[in-house]
Parts: C-alpha cells; structure tokens; sequence
C-alpha cells in the first residue's frame, strides 16, 4: 500500500573490519554543504548527517562519528552521546535486512508477539537483536510505529510493512533479495 | 474514514476527504482538488487577521494538549528583529495514534499549505517539518511535494508572488518518542539529544535557536486552511456538545475491533455510537472490556464511562479521561489489563529521556512490577507501592512524560484492580466471555 | 550600572529580600537554609533535573524546582512542609533504588550528599525488589574512574567540561535507566582542569584516582589555605591524615579561582610531606656540624650576620612575613629568587583563571618585597658576602658558585650539600605547616593556615627569623605572624591597612595592586 522500495544496502556485505572510507567527498560532500544552508547552525545538520553516514555504511562507527565531529565543529564525544540517545542509529554493524516489529500494547494485543515469534523462527536469527549466521537477518521489537490500525506494522530497513500476521511472514521473506 | 475502509456516512471529512487517492499526493492532483486557494488567500491578508480568525474559530491543538491555536500563533511578537520559526511536529509516536501518518502520506500538499499559512501567520520565513524517522512514506511524499511546491514557486524566496519568503525543510527524526514534547523537539531540530527544556523561557519567547518559535501538530495545521476559505463561524458550527470544542477530530482507531482505521467526526459525537456502529464494535464473540480514548497517556476508561462520553475535550474529561491526540486503542475481554499495561510502562521506560530522576528510575521500576504481576509474582505490596510510584511521578518532573506512564497505572488500577488482585493472588487471566469460534 | 529592583519573599517563614532575577534556591541560603540539592551548582549552568530541589509555592499548582525558578514579590515558599519533604523523600528512595550499597568501599562515604540527604530526610528501608542495573567502572584518563552504578545523572561533570573546560570530553550515553556518563574511545579526560569534576560529583561515581582508598572522610584534617603551586593563589582545602597531607581539595572564592583548581596545583602536594628534613638547629664546631639548641644556633647567627654584607637567596614559597623578615637581614645586601616554569593552562570559561607559568605561590610577593626574580640564583652573590639561604633547596647549584660566600647560614627545611660549609643551620616549617600570607599574581594578599605539625624541633620559618633579628638587636620579637604582618603592613605601603582580620579567608589586594576588571558573576543562566 503506497509503499516505498527500500535502498539496496549492499554495504552491509561488506566487514565492519574494513578499515575507514571518509563518507563527506565528492556528491555526499556537496549533499552536506547543501543541508548546512537549511539550518544557522553547524549542529543543527548532525542528524541528518548522521542519517547520511548510515545510508553510505550501513551503521554509524566511532570513525564516522570522528568524521562528521569534525565537520560540524563538533567533539567527538558529543556526537557519541547524540548517537546513543537515538535508536535508529545502528551502533554496530546489522544483518542485510534489519526487520523491527512493534509489540507497544495497541500491536500486543493484536498479536504482534505471534509475529516477532514468525519472524525469529523464519529467520533462524535464535534470539531478538542478534544477526543469522549467514547475516542476512536482525530481527529486533521496536517502540509504536505510528500504524497502530494496520497492525501488525513492521520495517525492514527503510520499507514499512503494514498488517503483517504470522502467515504473511515467509512470503515476506521469500521477497527480500 | 473508517481509513483504509469506506467513509462511514456519519463522518464528516473535512481534512481526510482524500484519504486514498493516490493522485491528491501531487501537486498537480491537489490544486485539481481546490488546493492552495487557502494559501493564496492567506497572503493576501494581515498575518494579525489570519490570527484571528483561527482564534474565532476556536482550532485546538490537535497533538494533545488541546492549546487553542489561534491564541498560541498570537503570543509570536511580530516586529521584535528577531527570525521566527515554525516547527511541525510530525512526530507522532504516541501508541495508538497513527492520523499524522495518514495526513502526510495521502495529503502531503496539505501539510505544505498548512506549514506555509501558519508560518506566514506567525511572521516565520522557515518552518521546519520534524519528521520521525520511522515514517518512511510521509517522509518520501513530503519531500517529494516540498520539491513540487518549491519547484512552482510557491514556497521559497517569493512565495506565490507575494514578495514574502516562506521556506519549508522536511527534518527526520532518529527513534525518539520523546522528540514528540515540544522544547525537546526544539533540541532535537538543534542537533542535540532530545532533552525536554526547563519552561519558562516559552517557545514563542526563546525556541529553536534561541528565536520566537511556534511548534504545532500536523492535523493542527492542516485544519488551518479550511478554516481560512470557509471562515471560522462554519468551523464553529461543528460542535454537537461543548461550545469549547469545534471542528472536526481525526480519531485513529486501533485495537480488538472490526474496522481500524482513521475516522473524521465532529467534536461532540457520541463515543458509544462511534465505537459500535462506526468502528464496527468488536471482534466476533467478544466484548469491550477498556478503551484509551486519546493515546496511551490518557487514563483508561471502563466501558461504562466510554459507553457515556461525548468525543471532545470536555466531554472525556467528564468521561474520566482526556481527548490527548485522539488515538483510540480499543481493549477487548480477551486481553489482561495487567499485560496491556505493563506493555505501556516499558514503552515509557524505553522512552524516557532519563533527565529527571523520578521519570528515569520510576518508569523502569513500574515496569519490573507490573512484569512480575503479569508473570504471576506479584505481592500485596505491590500495588500500593506501583500508586506510591505513580504519585512521585505526577507533576514533579520537567516535562510530563513521567505523568504520562503513572496515568494508565493508576486509573488501571482504579478501574481494573480486581485482574492485578487476581494475578498477585495466583490466579491465571481468562477472558471473562468466552470466544465463539 | 542599573540597581537590580528587590523582591520580597517568605521563605519557611523567614522574610528574605532578593535581587530581581535570584533563583528561590540561592534567596533561600539567604535565609540559612540549604534547599537540598545534586544537579544545581553556583559554578555551572542551570540544569533542573535531579528534582531534588523541588519546594511547595503557595498558590502554585505543582512543586517549583527552586534552582530554576527565580522569586516573585510576595511568594511563601515551604522547603519543610509535608509536600516537599514527601517529594524529596521520593527522589532519594528512586536514587537509591539502582545505587549500589558500596558504602564500605566507596570513597565518598562521609562527605557524600547521598548519604547525607538520605539519612536526613531519606527512607529508613527500600521497597526495590527488583535487580540493579549494572555497569563496570571505566577510567576516563587524567585523575578520574567512573563508576556509573553509582552516578545519579546529575550531569555536573558533563556541564564542567562543557560550560567551563569548553572542551566536551564527557556526554551522557544512552537514555532512560541506561543513561551513563561517557566519553569517546581515544579521548580522554586530560584538560588541565578536568579533575574539578571529582569535586563536583555528590556522589561516589567520579573518583580521584591519586585519593583512591587512601583515607576515610572522616579521618581527615582539614585546614584552609593557598595553593602553593603557582602564582593563580587557588584558595584549597589541605587534608591531612595522621600528620601526612593527602588532598588538596579547591575552596571558593569568587575573586581568584571561583570554585575550582588545576589539576597540576591539586596534585602536587606529596613535596610538603618531603621526608629529607633537617629537624634540628646545628652549629659548626670542630667536628663540623652538630646539633646544637635553638638558642645558641640563633645567637651563632647573629653573630655570623652582624655587620656582614648579606646575599639572601630566598624560595618565592616563603610567606610575605618571612620574606619581609629576611629583607632587614640584608643590611645593604640583596636578595634573590628563581622560580619554575610551565606551561600556563586556563579554565576557559572563568575569567582570569589559570595554572600559571610560574611554579611557586609568592612570586608577587617576593618582588614586591624587593627581591629579584633571576635564572641565576647566586648571581648576586658578592665574593665574601654571607649567604643566607631561606627555603632553597640549592638543586643544580653548583658548589664552586656557593664557595663564594664568606659564610652560609641555611634557614630551610632541608640541607643542600652544597651549603655543606654552613655555619650554622636553622630548621623551619615548610609551607603546610605555618601560618602566613602569600600574594598571587594580581597583587591579591591570602591567608594560608598551618595543614600539619612540623617535624622534630623545627620552628615556623617567620619566629626564627624574627628571634634572629632580635638577637642582632634589629627589633623585639613576634609572638604571632599577625604581628609581622602588622609590621609589615605599618612599613610598606602597599600592604598599608591589610591586616589578617581585614583579609579573612578571601583576601584582599595590595594597595596599589594592578586593576582588575571586575569578574563576571559566576554563571548560573541556562543555555
């Protein structure tokens, strides 16, 4: 239902233990010059920066927030603490499909436990937050998801999924690349 | 409504006659549908005379808190040198509230017509449309019609041609129920964490950036345009019980009931008809049992009391609970209210920007409680010490937050206390009529 | 500038007369009454977050957080009355529910606002039933461990290195119950004045690791003084146990260094716990140095320095009193004084604050009293002139330059080899253990007080040198090192009127002291 493709998130691929590319050169450089004309200050670009550094690597590391510190004028400790405060910033590097199920009350008492249970046992992930062996897959329960008639919703990377119920699960899976 | 069923023939769809057709998200599709009139018109008044006629009109806050609107847009000092700014706040995170959602995504031009008139209105040359991150379609729609709207010239340097710059950033959030309280929103927009501010100073004194700014919701603003073509008295009309309450509401329903979804009614409507006959009343075999009328921080109401109520500010309040955002989250006989809450502690737990000690530890410990009751450990302590809780966290704290997460605890407690008396006892939940398959 | 219009208030039933714009938290320490509280501090900005300080307003819907809310004609606010007290009560008992029972092992027991506030007002049992949260201690580089079982979110450490160091080394992580203080990997704590946030934390959670485990709070000792390290003249706390200094701990004083110091001048005070005395007056004989009594080493002094061309060689961390002393022993001679350098580190945020480049407390003084600041200490020393060495320690002087000298008569609390041909020895205190005054770079006179008893016979260094002078028949002795001052005050102008009654504990500035632009009152807006 009017739903949006999510990014191809190859980069997920590859090892968190690559060692650092800087995000801000060339087109995304030009992309941050553009967003810090939005704002009159430096710090108020960090959060969309941040969303920046997560679309071009899949999670946000100390190097990124290192980098970005640096270009707002920032410290790196406070981009950290700004970091650890949002839950959408991926502070460690995820399965290729990072699949969020609400379970807040309106979904829980729709059955949205049911799903979460679909989806670890699909999945073969064993334990909610943890990635599949094969790293496709994290499966986490997240907070209300602002669809709470369409229950239950699920996110699979930036695609939102709404009335998703247990038997819809493996065909969802069977979708994802 | 009724979204995504078929409008109800008693709603009355002002803001969400469009609901569905995919063809209003453009700007082409939009002006086809009387689009922008509402803006063209606003610039050719005095921003003073705009303010008026939303304060005649009598539009209230549609996020929660039910501010009049009108009256908020007057405290913006018009002259003072200092850049204004307008905040939408699209943040809506509050359990069982999903309208925003659907506004932006069927009606983004709405929204963007919105933001530009209140903008105007409060002597803002930018407003900023705080986003959560999780709206991904509201997102891309928002953006997408920004784009547009920039594109033909009516927003930007010289909006629609009248010499006025109005400029319109969407902003996206990163996972923060909390983002949702104005002045945290505000450090959010700033780049830090989302923090709740100490009031005073107010908004329209020092906000975003230490300027004059105003933050409104997303039904708020939208409403704003209606009003401006059909005049205030016609929104006035729309009240069936307190002259307080005006317009149309944007109710989200969601829960144990046949037809969720997103319904527009005029204040004063009856709750019980809305439920049974509008809603469709609730699942095959079983009844109502509780309704949170107004999004998890509103006390819940037993059925006798919603059975009773008039959809509108006053008419919860005198129901035993508040009108909040709207978001109807309907609770059948087949769930435990000692679940039901305990889930919304965690919520709350897990939301907690942690600032204020009796927020940051109360929430958390609330909800190891209520978990241990639902699990069957439960003491008789337990619930005075859950009330004894809930009143350290009522009105001590920066914002209200931590108010928000002792409400269902103590009204469920109140209305409910016989399942929680149950479980500390030893018994195991039943659903009190039994499913007809 | 305009007089702030004054507010009239009640405040547990005590009429307080506040400025415009005083928060009901500071009106009320008018009043003698300490609203308790964690996150406020005069210092740092205003947070409002601990919740402790919330006090009942009559006709005010809710409790008022009283460090953030300023006072208003007429208010009567309750600090005692049931409400409050039971809002209190239930900050302490949510603090204490994921605090850890560490009281027999935590470092602040005794001076912990916890444990006071809690024994006070607090709970007498808790209710928590549930597991504690738990996270493992972390050191944050410089001085300081963090234990976040412990901490309370009060965020005075995170507002120090923000508002004051400038430099944002430590945010808070996370959020709700996981919230803890933290700092990025790689950087760490090592601003010069980072350890200040040690003072700050109320409780257990900053720690100093040079004080870990070393005493208990109520062991120790404390006496007020003057950082001896450099010339900034940092009003401290010196903290003894059993005669050994332990801690140097800033005091407030709003001229000088508002309610910080550095962390070079806290932890450099192992010197004054120097083991290398010399405890006894000697007197060369025959058989070279010997012990001997006070009052023949004195009277052998004397007579060595009677009518004798005097070089004094002086330590910049003797008193003014002492340094005063020493200039009448000089009879036409000079004097002379050398001081470490560093590097000079300021605390950004409070005006004119500064570990400064030069090492010693009386720099200012000394110059002031007429002795000359030189790289070459003995430079001035004349071929045959007595050397008077007074509170050197002679290091990196070599002895060929000493063996210009017609005699040496050390008065110091060691005995420097080179100063092997002295005639006579004279054992003094050192810096913690006398009395005295000291003048900081600014010109501003400080009282300092006796931290630690002396070792073995040594005397305060300003009654030997006053005994001395009577003994070469220059002037009645001193009782007391107000009675110096007084002499010193009644012959040098620019210390005219200053007396140790008139200086108090904060001090005051010389007479002709350079002007200083008037501090800017500590900052206490929010951002």
């Amino acid at each position: 239902m009017g739903g949006v493709e999510s990014p191809d998130y190859a980069s997920h691929d590859r090892a968190a233990h690559e060692p650092y590319v800087a995000v801000f050169t060339g087109d995304v450089k030009r992309e941050l010059d553009e967003l810090l004309t939005r704002y009159p200050t430096k710090m108020a670009a960090l959060l969309p920066a941040l969303w920046i550094i997560q679309r071009e690597r899949s999670w946000v590391s100390d190097e990124g927030m290192a980098e970005v510190a640096g270009f707002l004028d920032l410290t790196p400790a406070y981009v950290k603490g700004v970091v650890t405060f949002y839950t959408m910033y991926h502070q460690h590097p995820v399965g290729k499909y990072f699949i969020q199920v609400c379970t807040t009350s309106p979904c829980g008492i729709c059955g949205a436990e049911d799903v979460v249970k679909a989806f670890l046992r699909h999945t073969n992930t064993g334990e909610l937050g943890l990635t599949s062996p094969d790293g496709r897959y994290t499966v986490i329960e997240v907070e209300c998801l602002g669809a709470c008639g369409f229950a239950t919703p699920v996110m699979i990377n930036e695609e939102f999924i709404e009335s998703v119920t247990p038997d819809k699960v493996p065909e969802l899976l069977a979708r994802l690349a | 409504m009724g979204f995504p069923h078929h409008p109800h023939p008693r709603e009355t769809t002002v803001l969400t006659k469009h609901f569905g057709e995919a063809d209003a998200r453009t700007l082409a599709g939009w002006k086809k549908r009387g689009g922008y009139k509402a803006l063209e018109k606003a610039l050719g008044m005095q921003p003073a005379d705009i303010v008026n006629v939303v304060k005649d009109s009598g539009l209230r806050g549609r996020g929660g808190a039910g501010f009049p609107t009108g009256l908020k847009w007057s405290f913006m000092k018009p002259g003072d040198g200092k850049p204004h700014y307008l905040c939408c706040n699209a943040d809506e995170s509050e359990p069982g509230t999903f309208k925003d959602r659907e506004l932006m995504r069927w009606t983004p031009h709405a929204l963007v017509e919105g933001c530009a008139i209140g903008a105007y209105a409060i002597g803002a040359e930018t407003a900023y449309v705080y986003i959560r991150g999780e709206f991904t379609e509201p997102l891309h729609w928002m953006e997408q019609a920004v784009k547009e709207a920039y594109a033909a010239g009516i927003i930007g340097k010289n909006a629609m041609g009248s010499g006025k710059r109005i400029d319109v950033h969407v902003h996206k959030g990163a996972g923060a129920y909390i983002c949702g309280e104005e002045t945290a929103l505000m450090e959010s927009l700033e780049g830090r964490r989302g923090n709740p501010r100490i009031k005073p100073p107010f908004p329209a004194v020092s906000g975003v950036f230490g300027m004059p700014t105003t933050i409104n919701n997303v039904e708020t603003l939208i409403a704003a345009a209606p009003i401006l073509l059909n005049g205030a008295d016609w929104y006035k009309k729309m009240s069936l019980s307190s002259p307080k309450s005006t317009g149309t509401k944007l109710f989200s329903v969601c829960g144990n009931v046949q037809r969720p979804g997103t319904y527009e009614v005029v204040m004063g409507f009856p709750f019980k008809e809305f439920l049974y006959d509008l809603c469709g009343g609730p699942l095959h075999g079983r009844k109502f049992k509780a309704v949170i009328p107004g999004g998890a921080s509103v006390p819940i109401q037993n059925m006798e009391e919603a059975e009773a109520t008039l959809m509108d500010y006053e008419g919860f309040v005198a129901g035993g609970s508040m009108l909040g955002s709207g978001g109807v989250i309907v609770i059948d006989d087949a769930q435990p209210m000692v679940t039901v809450i305990a889930r919304l502690a965690r919520f709350f737990a897990h939301e907690s920007c942690g600032q204020c000690t009796q927020c940051r530890e109360g929430t958390a410990w609330t909800t190891k409680i209520l978990e241990r009751i639902r699990d069957g450990e439960g003491t008789v302590e337990d619930l005075d010490t859950l009330l004894d809780i809930g009143e350290q966290m009522t009105g001590k704290t920066i914002c209200v937050l931590s108010d928000s997460c002792a409400v269902p605890v103590i009204s469920g407690i109140k209305k409910f206390r016989g399942e929680f008396e149950a479980l500390i006892q030893g018994k195991r939940f039943h659903p009190v009529t039994a499913a007809v398959a | 500038m305009a007089e702030k219009k004054m507010v009239n208030l009640t405040i547990e039933g005590r009429p307080v007369s506040a400025a415009e714009g005083t928060t009901i938290l500071e009106a009320a320490k008018t009043a003698g009454i300490l609203i308790p509280h964690y996150c406020y501090h005069p210092g740092l900005p205003i947070a409002g977050v601990c919740r402790m300080c919330l006090v009942e307003v009559e006709k005010a819907p809710k409790l008022a957080p009283s460090c953030a809310t300023t006072v208003a004609e007429g208010q009567v606010v309750r600090v005692y009355s049931d409400k409050s007290l039971d809002a209190r009560k239930g900050v302490l008992e949510m603090l204490l529910i994921n605090h850890p029972l560490d009281c027999p092992i935590c470092d602040q027991s005794g001076e912990c606002e916890l444990q006071d506030y809690t024994y006070q007002e607090g709970r007498e049992d808790s209710r928590y039933r549930e597991p504690k949260r738990f996270n493992p201690a972390e050191d944050f580089g410089g001085d300081v461990i963090y234990v976040p079982n412990r901490c309370i979110l009060c965020t005075r450490c995170v507002r120090f290195m923000d508002d004051v160091a400038h430099e944002p080394t430590l945010n808070v992580s996370e959020r709700g119950d996981r919230a803890l203080i933290g700092k990025f990997e790689g950087k760490d704590l090592t601003h010069p004045w980072a350890a200040n946030v040690v003072d700050l934390c109320p409780v257990g959670a900053l720690l100093s690791k040079d004080f870990l485990n070393k005493a208990r709070a109520w062991e120790l000792d404390r006496t007020a003084s003057i950082c001896p390290n450099c010339t900034q003249g940092c009003n401290v706390i010196m903290e003894t146990r059993e005669n050994q200094l332990v801690r140097m701990r800033p005091r407030p004083n709003e001229n000088v260094n508002a309610f910080f110091m550095c962390d070079w001048g806290r932890l450099n005070y192992r010197w004054m716990n120097e083991k290398n005395r010399v405890e006894r007056p000697m007197v060369r004989g025959k058989n070279g140095l010997a012990a001997s009594t006070w009052e023949a080493a004195i009277t052998a002094a004397a007579r060595a320095l009677n009518g004798k061309k005097v070089f004094v060689a002086a330590s910049p961390m003797l008193s003014n009193e002492s340094l005063f002393l020493l200039t009448q022993l000089m009879q036409g001679g000079s004097g002379a004084f050398r001081v470490t350098e560093g590097e000079e580190a300021p605390l950004s945020g409070v005006d004119d604050l500064a570990l400064r480049r030069e090492r010693a407390a009386n720099v200012f003084g000394a110059e002031k009293l007429g002795f000359n600041k030189t790289k070459e200490l003995l430079g001035g020393l004349g071929q045959g002139d007595v050397l008077v060495v007074a509170g050197e320690d002679l290091a990196g002087i070599d002895a060929s330059t000493v063996a210009r000298a017609g005699d040496v008569i050390v008065i110091s609390s060691v005995l420097p080899d080179v100063a092997g041909k002295a005639s006579v020895v004279l054992p003094i205190a050192n810096y913690s253990e006398e009395e005295g005054t000291v003048t900081n770079l600014r010109g501003r006179v400080q009282r300092f007080t006796q931290a630690k008893q002396a070792p073995g016979e040594t005397r305060p260094s300003w009654l030997v040198l006053g005994d001395l002078l009577g003994a070469m028949g220059k002037q009645t002795n001193f009782f007391l090192p107000s009675e110096v001052f007084a002499k010193l005050a009644s012959s040098n102008g620019s210390f005219a009127g200053l007396s140790y009654d008139s200086l108090g504990f904060k001090g005051l500035p010389l007479v002709d002291a350079p002007p200083t632009s008037p501090k800017a009152p500590i900052a206490v807006a929010a951002r």
